[in-house]
């Protein structure tokens, strides 16, 4: 079939299971439109064609031994954040452009358990740092929407390579709003779950404390089959929440009737462009049709999320990335004079600028003399946002917002001014503060290019979220739109 | 919020990470900017507030003591740089610092 | 010299006798081949991420309730970050905020002088860093990171020590605790504990602290001593020639026994603490302490105690003994055969230990068992033979570790106790030594002497000599 790639993956599980196609027809057809058109994107850092086609082979003989597993055949592409053994896992940096991982994240092995085929591994931002994928040692990707058009980061590739029908559907990572502002800005459903909710072992780490990882799909239907595939308790981390999953995908079908968005004051009182705001209106409206109460709430401390979280994520990742010093794997200069210049060098010449400007910002935070007016004032700070959560979850089910200030922007257009770029995720970046769930889905377009809005609820009610964006598009047809790749 | 070279020198060796002199200005430019960003979080009175470290406010698991992992070394040691005899070269290190 | 006075605090760094690491499942066993113990975890491999060995825990806490500290709960790790190759990671988790034991003390004892007391400020728990092999390599070090991710307890004490003798003498009390408890094999030439000292002088009578240098590697009890006397003359010597103390971080060298100082880097080292986000606060609730508090074994303190009170040993003999909790334990199993405890333990602490001592053995290994060795002593209270033959006896047995009964009865060494047996060898001993009875009955009392040892020589010493005494002194007085 020449249009494979517009099936859902709930379609593409029933013409498995019929036998009406085989998983390597499937597989094949991905690869040939990845060959086809991932020069325009670059949205793949290693294409894995054996052994998906393998892989592949294995789902099919499954499906003919009646012993097929939950996602079995479907191919998915993983971000390269997460370490798959015996594959290049570069985390997009030149630090790890060699690193083939001796072992696989928990989220990758959970993926495999479940028959899915992988096709390979996602560009995205270097070290997940970035908001339009444009800092990644492996070259900018293209927005399929629009050419020279940045598809959000940090994972940017996860979502061009799902835009543009080049896999069912990708993992990611987000930190500060790295699954949810380029689900915006490329017209897709990206849910970034409870902190805790998915394992991060193998998740190569940003900021610890925020970091998680969650799936980009074009449906909140496709999201529940991803996310109901890779969540779970895991021993191996130690922050892994040990609840039991819900069944996302049988749940997504129950009622929204009698829910509650709250609206906060001070986003609204933000200029945003009258485009933004008017999607934002109808996306409210829809909801108010569909039988949700609509009401005012207050977040008083809001506005100090991008301030708390450039100490915070900084400061972690300060430590995190300490862990590249050229001794034990990846990127090493050549010659070192002595110990300290194998360092210098090494990390100077092995990573990118933007992490260099964090890992200096972070370290300058944690320095003595500085932690009680930075890293200490921010975690006091984000008590406070995520205190403002709490009270407003008293009263409403979900905050909605729009995802992203604006649609995509041109590649280079943000790249000379550090802080105007952070302030593409002013409204995704609260969520992260308090390891609350949130998804973002299209919900109309600008000049060709997508608009998103967001909503977070509260702790562990991904469920609830993937219902909301569900019945949303039951009404519309936001997400069933194709970009047509020039 | 100005930050002078000599934080900058100190702030690049703890960090080691070798910085050109020559984009000292620009560099000390946008780490300023970041930082102009923060110093919005001295808006609010925070003292007393408890910060927060974890969003999760649970308990940390514990391991039972046992050993399940063996010798993986062969397949560890395939990224290292430069290794010998089952070790990981370096430069030689001149004093005991740690 | 005598005008000053030196103020010592000890950072003592304990190996925990765990199976496996403290954030992973590789073991910890010592002497593997290079880097063939050290997991993907222990490696600091992108994405890995730690988890706590319960174990741990569970030591550091028996260790807290032995010094009468204070367990925190919840307790909290941080990251310490500095660069160095044996630290995979760039950061050490380690803690600081919330050690998990704070604010303990133990009493130590030099020659007789009544106990003092030293403060324990913290206890915490951290991993270890790997090592640096610099001598085989030109121009490089190889670095085996087998040893990182062992469980190690810091244990830091109040600057109140005031001699290299107190020094050592606290971290023979440390060493004694950590063994007792089994929490560590306290072995310092493998590296399972070692010791930082720090070390400031001031005028004796002052209130204030001098500035303090920090010796790194002392990892011996001598080492220790000798470090500590030669960094007290070091900075005396300063002083006096009218200079000051640079704070600083010195080297033991063992080989030269002196200290020097480590090349001090253009910038100062800056830890940049923060909790360590990979890892929660742990809640150690009074159920779990309680648990722990029950496995634990007698404490060297209240074993002494009991000593003194059940057996009713003087405070030297318990002291001694309970300090050793194999040699507590081989006493206390004598006792059960014998009805003497005065007696065991100077058996104990005198012929057992001399011979021990000869074959330079350890009480586990010794060759009398306590069984047999508390029949012996048995033998003695029911007069079967004497004190004197026992020691006959128990030679036989630390050679043949044959049983007591078996050689006093091959040997025919039971004490003689019948008077008339008595009576015939002093009739003996009247005939062959008639000059001497001659003076002894003429005023010369002191010959009493010469008699007794007659009797026991002829006697072969089988002669029981409290007899021996009664029956001569009614015969010489006839």
């Amino acid at each position: 079939m020449e249009e494979f790639y517009k099936l859902s993956i709930k379609e593409k599980l029933k013409g498995l299971k019929e036998s009406a196609f085989s998983s390597l027809e499937l597989t094949e057809s991905y690869l040939q439109r990845i060959k086809k058109v991932d020069k325009k994107i670059n949205s793949f850092i290693t294409v894995l064609e054996d052994k998906a086609i393998e892989s592949a082979r294995e789902s099919d003989k499954r499906y003919k031994e009646g012993s097929a597993l939950p996602l079995d055949g479907i191919p998915i592409a993983h971000k390269d954040i997460f370490c798959t053994e015996g594959i290049l896992t570069t985390c997009g940096s030149k630090m790890l452009s060699n690193f083939v991982s001796p072992y696989s994240s928990t989220v990758v092995k959970n993926f495999s358990a479940n028959g899915s085929v992988i096709l390979g591994k996602t560009n995205m931002d270097e070290f997940a740092m970035g908001s339009s994928n444009e800092t990644s040692y492996f070259g900018a990707v293209n927005n399929p929407w629009k050419r020279n058009y940045v598809p959000g980061g940090s994972s940017g590739g996860s979502a061009a390579c799902v835009s543009a029908g080049l896999a069912s559907g990708a993992t990611a990572t987000d930190t500060g709003g790295s699954i949810r502002q380029p689900a915006a800005l490329c017209g897709l459903t990206g849910i970034k779950p409870t902190y805790g909710r998915v394992s991060r072992y193998g998740m190569i780490a940003f900021a610890s404390s925020l970091d998680q990882g969650g799936v980009l799909t074009k449906s909140a239907e496709d999201a529940a089959y991803m996310l109901k595939a890779m969540s779970g308790h895991d021993p191996r981390d130690s922050t892994s929440l040990n609840v039991d999953v819900p069944d996302f995908v049988d749940e997504i079908n129950e009622d929204i009737k009698g829910l509650r968005i709250g609206l906060p004051k001070q986003f609204f009182s933000m200029n945003l462009p009258n485009y933004v705001e008017k999607s934002i209106d109808e996306s409210i409206k829809i909801f108010e049709k569909l039988g949700a109460q609509v009401e005012d709430v207050d977040l008083p401390h809001i506005d100090l999320s991008l301030p708390i979280y450039y100490v915070i994520a900084p400061a972690e990742c300060s430590a995190n990335l300490s862990r590249y010093d050229g001794v034990k794997f990846g990127y090493r200069c050549e010659d070192p004079n002595n110990l300290d210049d194998l360092y210098m060098r090494t990390r100077e010449e092995g990573f990118g600028a933007e992490v260099k400007r964090r890992i200096l910002i972070g370290t300058y935070a944690l320095s003595a003399g500085y932690y009680d007016a930075y890293y200490l004032k921010a975690q006091k700070c984000r008590r406070l946002v995520a205190d403002d959560f709490s009270k407003a979850f008293k009263s409403v089910d979900f905050i909605l917002s729009p995802t992203a200030p604006d649609t995509s922007f041109s590649l280079g257009d943000k790249t000379s001014d550090p802080v105007e770029m952070y302030k593409q995720d002013i409204f995704t970046i609260p969520a992260n503060l308090a390891g609350l769930p949130g998804i973002s889905f299209p919900c109309g377009e600008h000049q060709g290019l997508p608009l998103g809005v967001q909503l977070v609820a509260d702790n562990l009610n991904e469920s609830k979220l993937l219902r909301m964006a569900h019945y949303f598009q039951l009404n519309t047809d936001w997400h069933e739109a194709w970009p047509e790749i020039e | 919020m100005t930050l002078k070279n000599k934080d900058l020198e100190q702030i690049a060796y703890l960090a080691r990470i070798n910085i050109n002199k020559k984009s000292f200005p620009s560099l000390k430019k946008e780490l300023e900017s970041i930082l102009e960003l923060v110093a919005k979080m001295d808006s609010v009175n925070t003292e007393s507030v408890v910060p927060m470290s974890h969003p999760l406010d649970i308990s940390q698991p514990l391991r039972k003591d046992e050993v399940t992992e063996k010798d993986d070394r062969k397949n560890l040691q395939k990224n290292a740089p430069l290794k010998k005899a089952g070790l990981f070269m370096v430069p030689k290190v001149i004093d005991e610092d740690a | 010299m005598s005008n000053w006075e030196a103020v010592i605090g000890l950072e003592v760094h304990v190996q925990l006798a765990t199976k496996s690491k403290i954030f992973s499942g590789a073991s910890t066993l010592f002497g593997s081949p290079p880097n063939t113990q050290a997991c993907n975890i222990d490696l600091g491999m992108p994405g890995v991420l730690p988890v706590l060995n319960k174990e741990v825990l569970k030591m550091a806490i028996k260790f807290g309730l032995a010094i009468n500290a204070s367990i925190n709960s919840p307790t909290q790790f941080a990251r310490k970050n500095y660069f160095y190759p044996d630290l995979p990671k760039g950061y050490q988790i380690s803690q600081l905020d919330s050690p998990i034991v704070e604010g303990g003390f133990l009493q130590i004892e030099i020659g007789g002088e009544k106990p003092k007391k030293i403060g324990i400020t913290r206890a915490h728990l951290e991993e270890d860093a790997g090592k640096s092999l610099h001598e085989e390599f030109e121009n490089h070090s190889g670095i085996d990171l087998n040893r990182a991710g062992t469980p190690l307890l810091e244990i830091v004490s109040e600057p109140e020590l005031n001699t290299s003798e107190e020094a050592v003498s606290y971290l023979k009390k440390i060493h004694s605790i950590i063994r007792h408890l089994e929490i560590s094999d306290g072995n310092m030439a493998e590296g399972s504990m070692r010791c930082d000292a720090n070390v400031s002088v001031r005028k004796k009578g002052s209130d204030e602290l001098g500035t303090r240098t920090e010796t790194k590697n002392v990892n011996s009890f001598r080492f220790v001593e000798k470090a500590i006397n030669h960094e007290i003359k070091r900075q005396i010597k300063i002083l006096e020639s009218g200079e000051k103390i640079t704070q600083e971080t010195r080297l033991y060298d063992s080989q030269l026994d002196e200290t020097r100082s480590m090349r001090s880097k253009e910038f100062a080292n800056d830890y940049r603490y923060f909790p360590e986000p990979d890892l929660l606060p742990v809640v150690l609730d009074k159920k779990f302490i309680e648990s722990v508090k029950s496995e634990m074994p007698e404490l060297s303190e209240e074993k002494k105690n009991r000593l003194i009170t059940e057996y009713k040993l003087s405070d030297y003999d318990a002291d001694v003994l309970s300090v050793d909790p194999n040699l507590s334990k081989y006493f206390e199993e004598v006792v059960t055969n014998s009805s003497n405890p005065k007696l065991a333990a100077n058996w104990v602490m005198g012929d057992l230990s001399a011979f021990l001592n000869k074959d330079n053995l350890s009480i586990l290994d010794t060759r009398v068992d306590a069984t047999n060795l508390g029949t012996l002593l048995a033998r003695i209270e029911d007069s079967t033979i004497s004190g004197k033959i026992a020691k006959e006896v128990f030679e036989e047995m630390w050679l043949s570790e044959k049983g007591p009964d078996q050689i006093i009865e091959e040997k025919g060494l039971k004490q003689v106790t019948d008077s008339t047996e008595i009576e015939k060898v002093i009739d003996q001993v009247f005939e062959e030594n008639p000059t001497q009875l001659q003076q002894y009955k003429s005023g010369k009392e002191k010959l009493f002497g010469f008699f007794v040892g007659q009797v026991m020589k002829v006697s072969r010493g089988k002669a029981n000599p409290e007899q021996v005494n009664k029956l001569l002194k009614k015969r010489l007085e006839e």
